[in-house]
């Protein structure tokens, strides 16, 4: 099966769907790659990297279009001014494409496609599930925008980001607020937090508070307590009361920070202003906003899409193209989320269409030319490209593993009998036995608690000691062993003191052993 | 000394054991995690032996002899024994709790009208009967290790229902125990051991050598509960204490393994992996996996080795038996040496302890931090150009995976069938403990090395010094 990477042709647009490096993927997984000639250049790929590895390097556009069966690319297809044809047209009769199609606002592509009986698996509309996490395009986006919006505000903002006391004096390091703290935020907070700037975020979703803080920024709250979590992992649109507590606390924020970035999307209704025009007059000199919503409309009243503005004083930038600006890194990891999602789809060998996979099902737009699209139950996602979703995704940082859920009903039903019996004990039971029972009750959680973080290179030498340490039943040998020395009790009692001992010694120093060996 | 200052001591006590636990949870802080344990215990015994003991005599010769075989048995026990130790080490708790059982129950005077009494009665009952189950589980699961008992399991048509019998007959065992005069209880306690002796063997029994760490981990837990009930029964919150984080640390060290094997906790506990007995065989018979093996030699493997450049190492309780890992690791480091780059894949149940495979890595002295976990590397092996499966079986089974009829399905395996090449270390094409067979070594890159794990591990060794020093000449 032959795959072609044809040259973006998308003004400014500088990614391609295929790096040296997952080419070489692409070949193992049994496909022929044949790649444009200087479809690579804008993202510092040579023709001769490509050829290197074994891809076929074709000089000619209308040529690759034609020999290639699947066709990946980075934009949806446009008009091609060199050749005065359609990219759609390009595509050969029944052939498949896959690329970003937004096919909520492109109506007439799809159509257009339709036309030509192709397959169309739209990356844009990879379902966020945890399976899918891979061939998630839209979060490596997000990801790499919410980088490049730091560093695009570094590059305007004057100052340091970190403070530093020098001989010539003392700097104070900038302060740093992002609004929306999905992937691309959390990008945000985190490259921030390593340049040394002090990092606030807000977000209206209150379950995103620990993803904000394991990346080491504070969590801006309001005295409003609503949670904005809507469906698929994005925010709804909140109440007025919220709003206004929130365009407060941004209108304070605004004198006091640096820096904004914002990241604030809402499905189907675009991007809501945040940052008026009052606030931004409010900002120091020199103050920089990113805002990754302009392609949407724009988090700022003055931002302008795609350019650079200055006013009040305060630098806006509204670029929307981002990811394109990282174009080595955002062309490897976007050509990485294809050849997983080719991978799935059975490789070289069994490429197929199975509309059972959920996956699939959800990024496919046209099959054989018919119209699947949107896919049912999928949640909404009309959202413009390079503009960094709020999302479900967990952020890089690993969570700490939970204790299991269980059904509600059958917890309070456990819970209910587990008073019950509680109750008719305390009723009988004498008062030196409840207190014994507090103790073990607590001990058991303190246990549960304990031992949910070890890692498991680990669990021999926690076996062991815990092993030693249940040898303690000696002290119950201990308490009965004063009696005649040839009295029952006494030899029972020192039958068990012998046998925990050897637990005790036994189980501490094999465990001393075993740690000794641990080394990096 | 003072009541208080004993409570005090014991408190004091308490919070070493749960440093020790915590302190245990990462290997940084391992050590000292250890050295809290042995704090712990030490300042409880000089405790109750300095407030409690009046004849030192009985105390001193057992103590002194059980230190002296627990040591001897720790400076000897080679690491890929741990597994056996451990086992008996847990029956030495389940049997010390019997025990101390028995003598409170002939230690102590009560009146069983009262609810002290009835409750101190149902405290012994308990303390014995989990003592007893742990006692002979744990000598089950040692011969099973060892080899003595057979490690398939066994599984008795309406195994669930004597269980449940069983515990019926303990139950009214104590019943009529509680209702006995003073000390006459004695023979349905002794009785009831028995019972629960056998609940214990029957329930490990059943259980297959596959779900060992597992079993292993539940008993250590049991042998907490044992304890604890101890404490109930002497007044001693320490021991309650103790005995209750050992427990909770053990169920949820099994359940962690349970999950890492995707499978029910409760039908590991209760035994028969593998479920309906009556319709497995026949399951088994139509999922024989067929096409031929190919194998082939320790030069070949050497060669192959040597021009790789990603080599992943699967060990599993194979290079345990053999004791390769010393011979394992020295390739390891050759390769390294020539710029391949080595690392170890360790599935959460390999070997026969959790964690077995880490600890005899590190004895070998690999650093842990070539070592990964099964999540970590299962997505690098299409990049792999070979991999070495030492002695493992049913952790590489993609069976698991496919085949919905296979008793392991849906447990998660090291997928090292998407690598170049495999080469399975195996002494003979004989199913794995799981008594699943395995489709990848009928695989096309798949090969086989048959013999000794530590024979054709030091073959190849050599084949790659003599290939290097060859190499240095030219």
């Amino acid at each position: 099966m032959k795959i072609g990477i044809p040259k973006e042709i998308r003004p400014g647009e500088r990614r391609v769907a295929a790096t040296p490096d997952t080419v070489s993927r692409l070949l193992k997984l049994g496909f022929e790659v044949q790649v444009e000639s200087q479809a690579g250049a804008g993202a510092s790929f040579a023709d001769a990297d490509y050829a290197a590895i074994g891809a076929a390097v074709m000089p000619a556009a209308r040529e690759l279009w034609d020999q290639s069966e699947l066709i990946l690319k980075v934009q949806p297809p446009e008009h091609n001014v060199a050749l005065g044809m359609h990219e759609a047209d390009l595509l050969r009769e029944g052939g498949t494409l896959v690329s970003f199609i937004w096919p909520a606002k492109n109506g007439e592509l799809v159509e257009r496609l339709a036309a030509r009986r192709a397959t169309v698996l739209a990356m844009d509309q990879v379902p966020r599930i945890t399976r899918a996490q891979k061939m998630d395009a839209l979060s490596s986006m997000a990801n790499i925008a919410g980088y490049r919006a730091v560093i695009e505000a570094a590059s305007f903002y004057g100052r340091f980001f970190t403070g530093q006391m020098t001989a010539a004096g003392k700097v104070p390091p900038a302060k740093v607020l992002i609004i929306g703290a999905g992937v691309a935020g959390l990008a945000a907070i985190g490259a921030a937090r390593s340049l040394g700037a002090i990092v606030r975020a807000f977000d209206t979703r209150s379950e995103v508070r620990e993803q904000i803080q394991s990346m080491g920024a504070e969590f801006l709250e309001v005295s409003i307590k609503e949670d904005g979590a809507g469906s698929g992992g994005y925010a709804k649109t909140m109440s007025p009361e919220f709003i206004a507590a929130e365009m407060a606390l941004f209108a304070e924020q605004a004198r006091d920070v640096d820096i904004i970035i914002t990241t604030a999307l809402v499905p189907s209704k675009g991007a809501p202003v945040l940052i008026t025009e009052e606030m931004v007059s409010s900002m120091r000199q020199g103050s920089v906003i990113v805002d990754l919503a302009a392609e949407a409309g724009g988090n700022c009243a003055i931002t302008r899409p795609g350019e650079v503005v200055t006013q009040y004083g305060v630098t806006v930038i509204g670029y929307v193209d981002l990811p394109s600006r990282l174009a080595p890194t955002a062309s490897q990891l976007y050509g990485s989320n294809l050849t997983h999602l080719l991978a799935d789809m059975g490789g070289a060998k069994s490429f197929h269409v199975d509309l059972e996979d959920a996956v699939v099902r959800g990024a496919i737009v046209l099959h054989e030319g018919k119209l699947l699209w949107p896919a049912p139950k999928s949640a909404p996602m009309h959202v413009p490209p390079s503009v960094a979703p709020k999302s479900s995704i967990p952020p890089p940082v690993p969570e700490p593993p939970k204790a299991p859920v269980s059904h509600p009903l059958r917890t309070v039903a456990f819970a209910a009998i587990a008073l019950l019996l509680l109750g008719l004990l305390g009723s009988v039971a004498p008062k030196e036995f409840v207190s014994h029972l507090t103790v073990f009750v607590l001990a058991c959680f303190v246990g549960w608690q304990v031992v949910w973080n070890v890692t498991p290179a680990l669990h021999t030498p926690l076996m062991s000691v815990t092993n030693a340490i249940s040898g303690i039943i000696l002290v119950g040998g201990m308490l009965q062993i004063s009696g005649p020395i040839a009295s029952p009790v006494t030899l029972l009692s020192a039958a068990a003191v012998l046998l925990a001992t050897i637990n005790i010694s036994g189980g501490f120093w094999v465990t001393t052993r075993m740690l000794r060996m641990f080394q990096r | 000394m003072p009541e208080s200052l004993t409570t005090i001591a014991y408190l004091v006590a308490g919070v070493l054991f749960i440093l020790s636990l915590a302190g245990l949870s990462t290997q940084k802080t391992a050590r000292r995690g250890n050295a809290f344990g042995i704090a712990g215990m030490l300042l409880a015994l000089g405790i109750t032996a300095g407030g409690h003991v009046q004849s030192y005599g009985a105390l001193a010769v057992a103590v002194a002899l059980g230190g002296v075989i627990g040591a001897v048995l720790a400076m000897r026990v080679e690491m890929t024994s741990m597994p056996e130790l451990v086992a008996a080490l847990h029956s030495f708790v389940g049997l010390a709790a019997v025990l101390v059982g028995i003598a409170s129950y002939l230690g102590t005077t009560t009146d069983s009208a009262h609810a002290e009494g009835v409750i101190h009665a149902v405290e012994v009952f308990v303390g014995v009967f989990v003592g007893a189950l742990t006692f002979t589980g744990s000598v089950i699961a040692f011969g099973k290790l060892k080899g003595i008992v057979r490690s398939k399991p066994l599984l008795l048509p309406g195994r669930h229902v004597f269980n449940l019998l069983l515990l019926l007959v303990s139950v009214g065992l104590g019943a009529h125990f509680l209702g006995a005069a003073e000390h006459e209880g004695l023979s349905s306690l002794l009785i009831m051991t028995g019972v629960a002796g056998l609940l214990g063997v029957h329930l490990v029994l059943a259980i297959g050598g596959a779900d060992m760490p597992v079993v292993v981990s539940m008993l250590n837990s049991y042998s907490g509960w044992a304890a604890a009930a101890a404490g109930f029964m002497l007044e001693n919150d320490l021991l309650i204490i103790t005995g209750a984080l050992v427990g909770s640390s053990g169920a949820i060290l099994s359940y962690i393994m349970c999950r890492a094997m995707n499978r029910s906790f409760w039908s590991v506990i209760f035994g028969g992996f593998g479920a309906d007995e009556g319709k497995a065989p026949a399951k088994r018979a139509g999922a024989e996996p067929q096409g031929e093996v190919t194998s082939v030699s320790a030069s070949e493997t050497a060669a192959l080795l040597r021009s790789a450049k990603q080599v992943v190492i699967v060990p599993g309780y194979g290079m345990a038996v053999a004791h390769a890992q010393y011979p394992v690791y020295e390739i390891a480091a050759l390769l390294q040496k020539r710029g391949v780059k080595v690392r170890f894949a360790i599935h959460p149940v390999a070997g026969r302890l959790p964690g077995h495979m880490n600890v005899l890595l590190a004895e070998a002295k690999v650093p842990y931090d070539i070592v990964l976990e099964m999540e970590e590397i299962n997505e690098d092996f299409p990049e792999t150009d070979v991999v070495l499966v030492i002695g493992a079986n049913d952790i590489v089974n993609p069976g698991a995976l496919t085949d919905s009829s296979s008793p392991i399905y849906g447990m998660p395996v090291l997928e090292v069938w998407k690598s170049k090449a495999t080469i399975v270390m195996k002494r003979s094409m004989a199913s794995g403990y799981a008594g699943v067979e395995n489709p990848l070594f009928f695989l096309e890159n798949s090969k086989m090395l048959f013999g000794d794990a530590k024979k054709n591990v030091d073959a190849i060794l050599t084949e790659l010094r003599s290939s290097a020093s060859s190499a240095a000449a030219e």
